[in-house]
């Protein structure tokens, strides 16, 4: 067992786990955070990203001890009360989404990507970029033009396959 | 995964002290991008793990001229992202930015990717045809004496990737054929042309890992087009053959990638 103490979505939280314990079961199972999903279980399908210090990481592919002393922001951790995040509304507004299972995971890296790049975004960027984020229903074109909307980046003329 | 302990070492040297203590059963963790899978699948079992994103001597990138220095703890979204890296030897931030995801990218650093030497990792080969050195805690050598075979480097027990170096060249580029599912490199070729030759390193197609092709270097060596590499051949025997393509499949994909390859270099 090990003692950890970290940030998540701006509280401070301590335990003490499993050292092989990873930080998705630690989010889901120990403080209930059950937004962040677990999908393919192989750091491949990007249902469990969250925010290390900052960063869009796969939270199945990292251990909860090596998150300790870090700030983790979870999809809980990004609506100001009843207002949606700029990304979320921007998923609502395109219907960025279907069943949803995928959709923590996309806003956590979109919310990365448009950091990282702002309005300078690009369809090509965005596409390139949700590499490791699988969506099973949507076939993209919504998520796409929610992200490119919520980064104020202007959106592609014509889409392909439309 | 099975039981493990985890270490979390501040210097090189408590990293390893502790990993002397607790014997060959322990292993460095860098940013775990392979190792932590590899342990779900209980196909590593290491009795503790060391991690190394604590310990500040592996952090850093120094570019001074055209010489390159790059901590073993940086990620490769700190590669591909360094502005000074983009100038001095744009072909290796270009390399760093197609590996993995951006999440990947995040947590995953050179020195682990190194020292772990999968063999469809892509810094071995811009390694190779760099003609980069490896730095150790203990000593430093050439990329061809560090890289031995798959999944195989002359890494002793204990010892820990602390930086690589290299010389910026003329010209360099990074080509990867990536398998359409996993994304891996199906065949990445690194070319580096300098005033005294051309190296060609190939990742992902040889069946003992990333290598040099060294009839490509002397062609390309006399003439730096892609047409050049258009009468070789690479020899069927000594590529990767399985269920993503054969060894005859990715012995004419070197030849492609690499024809590729020269072509992005010369800005084509």
């Amino acid at each position: 067992m090990t003692d950890i103490t970290m940030t998540v979505n701006g509280r401070e939280v301590s335990g003490s786990v499993e050292d092989r314990t990873l930080l998705v079961q630690y989010l889901r199972e120990n403080l209930g955070l059950t937004g962040t999903h677990v999908g393919c279980d192989t750091s491949q399908c990007g249902a469990c990203v969250v925010h290390v210090d900052g960063k869009a990481v796969k939270a199945c592919t990292m251990l909860a001890a090596q998150a300790s002393g870090s700030s983790v922001t979870t999809i809980e951790g990004l609506a100001q009360g009843a207002d949606l995040h700029p990304v979320q509304a921007a998923f609502r507004e395109h219907h960025g989404l279907q069943c949803g299972f995928c959709t923590p995971g996309m806003i956590m890296t979109a919310v990365d990507i448009i950091a990282r790049h702002g309005s300078s975004l690009d369809e090509h960027t965005v596409r390139e970029e949700l590499d490791g984020n699988i969506c099973r229903c949507t076939g993209y074109h919504n998520i796409v033009k929610a992200i490119l909307s919520a980064a104020g980046a202007s959106q592609p003329q014509t889409m392909a396959a439309e | 995964m099975y039981e493990t302990t985890y270490h979390r070492p501040t210097s090189l040297d408590e990293a390893a002290r502790l990993a002397s203590e607790m014997g060959d059963e322990a292993k460095y963790l860098s940013g775990g991008m392979t190792l932590i899978p590899t342990m779900k699948q209980r196909l590593a079992a290491p009795s503790a793990l060391i991690d190394l994103r604590h310990v500040g001597d592996l952090k850093g990138i120094s570019v001074n001229g055209s010489s390159i220095r790059i901590g073993g703890g940086t990620t490769h979204a700190e590669i591909a992202a360094s502005s000074e890296i983009q100038s001095a030897c744009p072909g290796f931030a270009g390399l760093a930015q197609l590996i993995g995801d951006p999440a990947v990218r995040h947590m995953g650093t050179i020195g682990g990717s190194v020292a772990n030497f999968d063999p469809a990792a892509d810094y071995p080969a811009a390694l190779l045809a760099l003609g980069a050195t490896v730095h150790t805690n203990k000593r430093e050598m050439s990329a061809d004496d560090f890289f031995v075979g798959m999944f195989e480097t002359a890494l002793e027990e204990g010892e820990i990737v602390t930086a690589v170096s290299f010389e910026a060249p003329e010209a360099s580029a990074y080509e990867k054929f990536r398998n359409p599912a996993s994304r891996y490199a199906m065949c990445g070729v690194y070319v580096a042309k300098r005033a005294d030759g051309v190296k060609v390193g190939v990742t992902g197609a040889g069946a003992d890992g990333a290598f040099r092709w060294s009839d490509a270097e002397q062609a390309l060596s006399s003439n730096f087009a892609p047409d050049a590499v258009g009468g070789l051949s690479v020899s069927e025997g000594d590529m990767v053959g399985d269920i993503h393509g054969s060894s005859a499949y990715r012995a004419n994909l070197v030849k492609v990638v690499t024809k590729r390859a020269v072509k992005k270099a010369l800005g084509q």
